[in-house]
């Protein structure tokens, strides 16, 4: 028995898509805990930005059940507006941005709004948020999801939030300058675009799944990389980074 | 200047009309203005245009109680629960009624107000490119940018001019001078962007204190239209420095609200079955005083002398 949980591997591997001295967008639950992992490993001198108009340099010390809660305000490194932080995205001065989704395509394209025609929707989902701008702008978009059939589709019906469109240079075409999916993380792989059709290829399997699985869970003709790895379990720094900012064990 | 302190159920009569582009929870997740919220809903306004980013369940509990004809905003539902189930039901099958929504992103929605608060024809941005957000709200313009070599794309957002903004604040004066502190959102532009603002201030106090720190005042009282003394307005909405966040009540409405019969409980319970916010904080009794802050994390003062 594995002695950390699937959502503990998610985190951090989430983590290890962040960088030192990197502006990170952060977003709620899994990534709030990735952001506070890479802070305490690797990446010291990375900053988290919130939508709701805050930047921290230590994540928070409780467990945060909104990004504008009292406790994430306490000790922020910038308590502002919406658009001062927001907009620093079109900037271009954000490295990376984290979001969820209910469905993603083989292009990493993201749909949170409207499952079925948007005129009549089958399921009406919350919508955007500020996912379709950290998609739109962010260097690197990071999506965590649950590895699902219904939810890894062919073609989502609603792009929320643009990966690469219709793949190669769609995001050139619809005149966005940057960015576009740099990581898949799932609860089963990681999955990354490849060649230049820039579709999503696995890249690395989490210990105990397998490649025939992970593509019986998805729901297009999933390729693999030239080399397939597998993700390599929490180290015992990590674990212990992780230990430290989940003090509740809300994730293990 | 006139003395602008009101009562709650007056501020509404006086500044909600049906038909309304209504911004409550222009803060995001925190300081949602829910007293006003609920007295909405007991005055039975209907057809509003409720618009903000995200306004946790506020907008979710005026579409079930029938109160709202238009969504203009980024996200509507549960932030710690999930979907918005009242959201789904008007949506997904008419019930109570039918909606239009407005789709945008967080940042266009900022910025539609920003071009109504700075006077601004529209905002040209560079995000909802290659998102179905342009499709799914046509108010959008897709142009050339007249200033770059290649006809870089930019999108055109149309300003949003609310009727009424109404924001919670930590403290007013009677003149409707406030402070607020802690992350804003979209407060100030809304605020600006406003034919009309209402406060709900958590405490009112003497002009002075406001007039001690301006940098903190986050629309002036010449802006503001009424202020009504409400404490723990944004129940179960967080404020900084005053309300923890009653995350144990969102997930309850969440579980409840699944079915519309539970829901229309629910509505009895806290909102119609009650006479005004007083009646809702005598109910939430102890739990609510637990919410409240006690701990003290004091800014530095900031010296303000001219000689």
């Amino acid at each position: 028995m594995a002695d950390y949980s699937t959502q503990e591997l998610m985190i951090v591997a989430a983590a290890r898509e962040i960088r030192d001295g990197e502006v990170i967008f952060v977003g709620m639950r899994l990534p709030i805990a990735a952001f506070g992992v890479a802070r305490l490993t690797h990446a010291p001198n990375a900053v988290g930005l919130f939508e709701c108009g805050i930047a921290r340099y230590e994540p928070s010390a409780e467990t945060l059940y909104t990004m504008a809660d009292p406790a994430n305000q306490l000790g922020a490194a910038w308590a502002t507006g919406l658009l001062p932080m927001m907009t620093q995205l079109p900037a271009g001065r954000v490295d990376a941005g984290f979001i969820g989704g209910a469905e993603i395509d083989r292009f990493g394209n993201i749909n949170t709004s409207y499952i079925g025609d948007f005129k009549a929707p089958k399921v009406k989902l919350p919508g955007s948020g500020g996912a379709a701008d950290i998609a739109a702008s962010a260097k690197r978009l990071l999506a965590i999801m649950n590895h699902e059939k219904r939810r890894l589709v062919e073609r989502v019906g609603y792009i929320t939030s643009p990966g690469f469109l219709d793949g190669g240079d769609g995001r050139e075409k619809a005149g966005l300058v940057r960015g576009g999916p740099a990581a898949v993380i799932t609860d089963r792989a990681i999955l990354r675009p490849l060649g230049d059709s820039r579709e999503l290829h696995l890249t690395s399997v989490h210990p105990g799944h397998s490649v025939e699985e992970i593509r019986e869970h998805t729901g297009w003709a999933l390729k693999t990389a030239p080399r397939v790895d597998e993700t390599p379990p929490p180290s015992p720094a990590e674990l212990d980074a992780l230990h430290r900012v989940d003090h509740e064990g809300h994730w293990r | 200047m006139e003395e602008k302190l009101v009562s709650l159920p007056e501020a509404i009569r006086a500044h909600v009309s049906d038909g309304d582009c209504v911004v409550l929870g222009a803060c995001l997740e925190a300081a949602i203005p829910f007293a006003a919220t609920y007295e909405i809903i007991r005055q039975g306004k209907r057809g509003l245009d409720v618009a903000a980013p995200i306004s946790d369940t506020s907008s979710d509990l005026l579409i079930g109680a029938g109160c709202v004809g238009q969504v203009t905003g980024a996200w509507v539902g549960n932030v710690s629960s999930g979907l918005g189930h009242n959201y789904r039901r008007a949506v997904e099958h008419g019930e109570p009624h039918a909606l239009k929504i407005r789709d945008h992103s967080n940042l266009s929605f900022g910025m539609a107000l920003l071009a109504a608060a700075y006077g601004m024809p529209y905002a040209p941005v560079r995000t909802l490119l290659g998102s179905d957000i342009l499709t799914s709200n046509p108010e959008f313009r897709l142009a050339e940018n007249p200033f770059s070599n290649g006809g870089e794309k930019t999108v055109l957002v149309p300003p949003l001019a609310p009727d009424v903004t109404i924001l919670c604040v930590q403290r007013a004066d009677v003149f409707g001078n406030c402070h607020f502190w802690g992350s804003s959102g979209v407060a100030a532009e809304a605020a600006l962007a406003a034919t009309s603002v209402v406060l709900l201030a958590d405490e009112v106090v003497p002009p002075e204190v406001i007039a001690s720190d301006p940098s903190r005042v986050l629309v002036p009282g010449y802006r503001v239209s009424a202020v009504c003394h409400v404490p723990a307005a944004c129940h179960p909405a967080p404020m900084t420095g005053r309300w923890q966040r009653d995350s144990a009540f969102f997930d309850d409405y969440h579980k409840r609200t699944r079915e519309r019969g539970g829901f229309l409980a629910w509505l009895d319970e806290w909102v119609l079955g009650l006479e005004d916010h007083d009646a809702y904080r005598t109910k939430l009794g102890a739990s609510l005083e637990d919410l409240r802050i006690k701990g003290e994390a004091l800014s530095a003062p900031a010296n303000y002398a001219a000689h």
